[in-house]
């Protein structure tokens, strides 16, 4: 696989092909797989996705009804005319809050790169095929961009909140969106790269902080703020702008941040938000609730 | 590196809300059903560390029931498990351990039917990777991503020998393998993980050689 997001990148423009074709080929070449088999894979978890980004418009509720219904209330908002922004942006946040409620609902999902994280990829890819009106083997090509670049961050830092916070997790779906968002707009695979760095270099330091453990609050709101920060990044890239840093010492300063983080602040509920009166609140109720034996019998 | 597919980045297809306390549970759930290799009658499920103190909040109980019934960390009906239990006449009960474990998400499954019994020790390392980490007596760390063999046998020499030469002449090559057993010269485990599925009558071909007592086969 690709060592650094300067190996993708020159390996990419090298061959010629876009950073998602380049990890289309790889995945077939190393699992022994034909294009077509890896293609259908991807081309699966894209119409997962859109299911479950299009199932909590309708308005779900997780189990401990800490969150659900906003989605929802976003659909009508951005229906009703009344945003402050366009529609794509609109869309990009409601699907990512959607896509969230509906894990935190139990329902299906495709995790990207973690389940807590999942709305965030599928928020932005949404919005802006429809926006551009790119066909849906255009946006399963650009969630192989996102793939690699997802490979790339999993093997050099870290993707999950308990490793390295939230900028591991929510910060590593915006910037892999990011790039994926350029790969359908058009961009290169160098503004591919510049849009991914800029976006975690937004989330650094990101805390993971949920209440009672909980992947709920503040994560479903936070996918929000991942798509919102990978559309931002990638309208940067696309206009010219580059990342000041170099790529892959954005990708080694998001570890070094994760490595300090104080345990505490990985999701341990210990923490931020879950240290909060309410937050201690919710543990107390969620954790003690927890705490006895249960039983069931069969029927027969 | 630990990823190599972009498949462990963009996936799994699971059912929320939590990769490792809710889909790795019902790995967990599952590999203990797939090494009983039976329907069971009761279930009896631990959990220890993090487990224990948030296993309502992310369904890990509703998720490792729904992995003992045999269902797929993508499967709809995981929020129904205890139902579908009732239904299918499982008992099932879950017991909270203080113990401190090794790793923070852990998991013990014990299935009986009839006579039959086994103890399984599971930990969901994160992502919905899971490991086994103990079947009964034994110590192991199979990621039931690999087709395996679970040969029980008489801690005799030339018995893991016996075995490899078996897969050796059907041409199946051994990618990973452990051993390990309760007391010297007693019984013993050979966990053997394969790059191609074993088919049933080499696993029968294994299981007729001296010493063997019996083969759990795990298919992907």
């Amino acid at each position: 696989m690709f060592g650094s997001v300067r190996e993708l990148v020159a390996a990419a423009e090298e061959a010629g092909v876009s950073l998602g074709e380049l990890m289309l080929r790889r995945e077939a070449a190393e699992g022994g797989r034909s294009r077509e088999a890896v293609y259908a894979g991807m081309a699966r978890q894209y119409a997962v996705m859109r299911e479950a980004a299009n199932r909590g418009l309708t308005g779900l509720y997780s189990h401990s009804g800490m969150t659900g219904g906003n989605a929802r209330k976003m659909e009508e908002y951005r229906l009703s005319g009344r945003g402050l922004t366009d529609g794509t942006f609109l869309k990009a946040i409601t699907y990512a809050l959607s896509t969230n409620e509906v894990n935190a609902a139990m329902g299906v999902i495709c995790a990207s790169p973690t389940a807590g994280s999942g709305g965030v990829l599928p928020g932005v890819l949404l919005a802006a095929q429809e926006k551009l009106g790119k066909s849906d083997e255009e946006a399963v090509m650009a969630l192989f961009c996102a793939g690699a670049f997802g490979l790339v961050i999993a093997n050099n830092a870290m993707i999950s909140g308990a490793a390295g916070g939230c900028q591991a997790e929510v910060g590593s779906a915006s910037g892999m969106a990011a790039a994926a968002l350029v790969q359908l707009a058009g961009g290169s695979a160098s503004q591919s790269a510049h849009a991914m760095a800029m976006a975690l270099k937004n989330m650094l330091g990101l805390v993971c902080d949920p209440l009672a453990g909980l992947v709920e609050v503040p994560c479903v709101k936070r996918n929000a703020a991942g798509a919102a920060n990978a559309l931002a990044a990638a309208e940067m890239a696309l206009s010219g702008v580059e990342s000041y840093v170099p790529w892959d010492e954005v990708v080694l300063a998001l570890y070094q941040v994760g490595l300090g983080m104080p345990l505490a602040l990985r999701e341990t509920a210990q923490g931020g938000l879950a240290a909060t009166p309410t937050g201690r609140e919710w543990k107390k109720r969620l954790w003690e609730k927890g705490a006895e034996d249960t039983e069931g019998d069969a029927a027969g | 590196m630990k990823y190599r597919s972009v498949f462990d980045i963009i996936g799994p297809v699971m059912v929320g809300p939590s990769s490792s306390h809710t889909a790795g549970a019902v790995r967990i759930g599952q590999l203990a059903r797939q090494l009983f290799g039976r329907e069971p009658e009761r279930a009896d499920i631990h959990f220890f560390g993090s487990f224990a103190h948030t296993y309502r909040g992310h369904a890990t109980d509703v998720a490792i029931l729904a992995g003992v019934l045999g269902m797929g960390t993508d499967d709809p009906r995981i929020p129904r498990a205890f139902d579908i239990a009732r239904q299918r006449g499982l008992a099932y009960a879950f017991h909270l351990q203080a113990a401190v474990p090794a790793h923070p998400n852990t998991a013990r499954v014990d299935l009986v039917s009839g006579e039959h019994r086994i103890s399984v020790l599971g930990v969901s390392l994160g992502g919905g990777l899971v490991q086994v980490t103990r079947v009964d007596g034994f110590e192991l760390h199979l990621s039931g991503d690999a087709p395996a063999l679970l040969i029980f046998h008489e801690d005799a020499a030339g018995t893991i020998a016996s075995a490899t030469r078996m897969l050796a002449q059907a041409n199946i090559n051994i990618s990973r393998m452990e051993v390990s057993r309760t007391e010297r010269g007693r019984e013993a485990l050979m966990v053997i993980e394969t790059d191609q599925a074993v088919p049933e009558d080499v696993t029968q071909l294994i299981l007729a050689q001296r010493h063997i007592h019996s083969i759990v086969r795990l298919d992907v």
